[in-house]
């Protein structure tokens, strides 16, 4: 094989890499606060109600992560239509029928592994992004029906925005469980997406893992040849 | 409509022989029902004093009668007695004298002759499998007289969960279609009054409030009046702070149970449940089912036969089976993609072993010094 020639894309910008860490952060704080929440710890104490608070303060730390998973998910959402072409939420949406080629390009590349021709994709590659796409409804999912149920024990405005599914879906109880239920979307989603990256990193060695924290990719350029038209590509030697 | 004037409550009153005072008292009582504070004592005086009775069809229909025992079960002893006097209950199975022919005379009567003006107020909900077959009542279809009804209703009560929301005759498989009387009437204002039953007090409060001000109370997303339903049993539970402190029953004999802690984790549906228990309690303020050591089951909620069991915090996930919840099922789905991304991460180091070997050699490349520029 003719040696690669790589080039730096910078691929990630600086509001998509915070945007990304303060929504992990985010996902582990809520996972755990809301796993613990419906499966409060078993303790056998002898104290008075008025001493502790722990319970309490799960549910506080839970609610706050709430409300700063929501407006940064807000906020990537406006990133979408203002960010750079990785960026933007065309990615996210298969509606070309590029992208549909590109769906079973990925599968037949990264998950069924019968071919061994690189994805051309620098950003997102199409089930990437679709797969965001389905996790931004999740994430829309698990805003309505938390704040849904946080509407009733709060006298803010802004979770009364969403009192509207507590009827809809019958009921405290059913929102209650199919908030917990999506929890695990979250986990799986992650157990899969870190996996991704390493995975993709070893084979492809474009730098996918470090990516996320510089912002820069390393592509082939003999598979880009509009690379060299990149302005945010640089064209000085790598490393 | 009628001939002539309808007599108001206090003339109706004075006819039984009720003495102002005792009318006063009963119009405090009143007040005191609706959470008004006593300066509306006035207000509920003058209405019933000028205010006719209402005329009241009460229909009973896939029911145990449990609403129609709590009402009349009603903590001060008198008030079921005062709000059953100031309305003309003209029709209602379990209570009435009339039976037969006189009986359904007097249902037509009311129908025709307060069209627009009665109150209808039902007990049970109603099957609508096989054409409603499976609750007849004088040879006709529940579901065809509460149509009928309903057309000449100025307002509808659905008493209890079943009217509400179907209850456990509308739990899987529901082989009669019961359905709730929302899902069955329109175009007549309709409030739920749900509970299996709903508390005494917060009946005799939903019909004294349409007594005083001749309009429907202030309703929930649900249809429920706000006065009782808009905050959860958990809210206004006396054991809330050992929630918040993390304090919680383990298991029934335990000596957190003892201690009188938190009984979520025993399935208690309190943060689920909107009704008024922690608040009003039961048989005269006496208790509610977690005073005595019971989580609620939350039988004023839709579905809650359907979201067992009782005694575990998270329910059967659906399709899954019995003893299935969405922890189980996730914990699953987590194990096979444990397995799947090991499976997928030995297939890459076999199938993807002559891409990793060639990009390795070419690495080789920039050791010896032959790497090109832009080599990484």
């Amino acid at each position: 094989m003719q040696k690669a020639t790589l080039g730096r894309v910078y691929v990630w910008e600086i509001p998509v890499r915070f945007y990304h860490w303060l929504n992990a952060l985010s996902l582990v704080v809520l996972c755990v606060t809301g796993y613990l929440i419906g499966a409060p710890l078993a303790i056998q104490q002898a104290s008075e109600a008025s001493f502790a608070y722990w319970f309490g303060k799960v549910r506080f730390i839970h609610f706050v992560f709430a409300y700063i998973f929501f407006f940064n998910f807000l906020f990537r959402i406006y990133w979408g239509f203002v960010g750079n072409r990785y960026a933007n939420w065309k990615n996210f949406i298969p509606y070309r029928k590029k992208q549909w080629k590109e769906i079973k390009q990925v599968i037949a590349v990264d998950v069924l592994q019968r071919d061994n021709t690189p994805i051309e994709t620098i950003g997102h590659n199409a089930v990437a992004g679709f797969t965001y796409f389905m996790t931004f409804l999740a994430f829309l999912f698990q805003c309505v029906t938390g704040f849904g149920l946080y509407a009733a024990m709060s006298t803010a405005w802004f979770p009364k925005l969403f009192a509207w599914i507590v009827p809809l879906m019958g009921g405290d109880f059913a929102v209650r469980q199919w908030h917990h239920a999506f929890m695990w979307f979250f986990i799986l989603f992650a157990l899969v997406h870190v996996y991704i990256v390493f995975y993709h990193d070893y084979v492809e060695g474009r730098g996918e893992i470090s990516s996320m924290g510089s912002g820069w990719k390393f592509i082939e350029k003999e598979y880009h040849p509009t690379l060299k038209d990149e302005k945010s590509s640089a064209q000085k030697p790598a490393g | 409509m009628s001939t002539q004037p309808r007599p108001t409550i206090w003339e109706h009153a004075q006819t039984k022989g009720v003495s102002r005072r005792e009318f006063l008292t009963a119009c405090a009582w009143m007040t005191a029902m609706l959470g008004l504070p006593a300066s509306a004592v006035a207000q509920v005086t003058k209405a019933l004093e000028t205010q006719p009775r209402i005329p009241v069809l009460w229909f009973h229909f896939q029911e145990c009668t449990c609403c129609s025992e709590s009402f009349i079960r009603s903590s001060h002893p008198g008030i079921a007695d005062i709000v059953l006097d100031k309305i003309s209950l003209d029709y209602t199975e379990t209570l009435m004298a009339a039976s037969g022919k006189q009986a359904e005379e007097a249902l037509h009567d009311t129908m025709t002759k307060y069209k627009g003006k009665y109150l209808m107020v039902v007990e049970g909900s109603v099957p609508t499998a096989d054409g409603g077959v499976y609750c007849c009542i004088g040879g006709r279809t529940a579901l065809d007289i509460v149509q009928e009804a309903a057309a000449g209703a100025k307002a509808m009560i659905c008493w209890g969960s079943c009217a509400s929301n179907g209850c456990v005759q509308a739990a899987k498989p529901n082989p009669t279609k019961a359905t709730p009387i929302h899902e069955l009437i329109s175009g007549v204002p309709i409030i739920k009054v749900p509970g299996c039953p709903p508390i005494a007090e917060v009946m005799t409060g939903t019909i004294v409030h349409l007594l005083a001000f001749d309009r429907i109370p202030q309703l929930d997303g649900l249809g429920r009046p706000k006065a009782f339903y808009s905050r959860r049993v958990h809210d206004t539970c006396y054991r809330r702070p050992n929630y918040d402190a993390g304090l919680f029953v383990n298991s029934f004999d335990d000596e957190n149970a003892k201690r009188g802690y938190c009984l979520y984790k025993m399935g208690c549906r309190g943060p689920v449940t909107y009704n008024a228990c922690g608040v009003m309690r039961w048989n005269g303020g006496v208790s509610f089912p977690i005073q005595s050591g019971h989580g609620c089951i939350g039988c004023s909620e839709g579905n809650f036969w359907d979201n067992g069991p009782f005694y575990r915090h998270l329910p059967n996930f659906p399709g899954f089976g019995i003893e299935t919840t969405a922890d189980k099922v996730g914990v699953g789905l987590g194990a096979a993609t444990v397995v799947g991304i090991a499976a997928h991460a030995i297939s890459t180091n076999i199938r993807k072993r002559h891409l990793i070997k060639e990009e390795l050699a070419s690495s080789e490349d920039v050791k010896d010094g032959r790497a090109e520029q832009g080599g990484s």
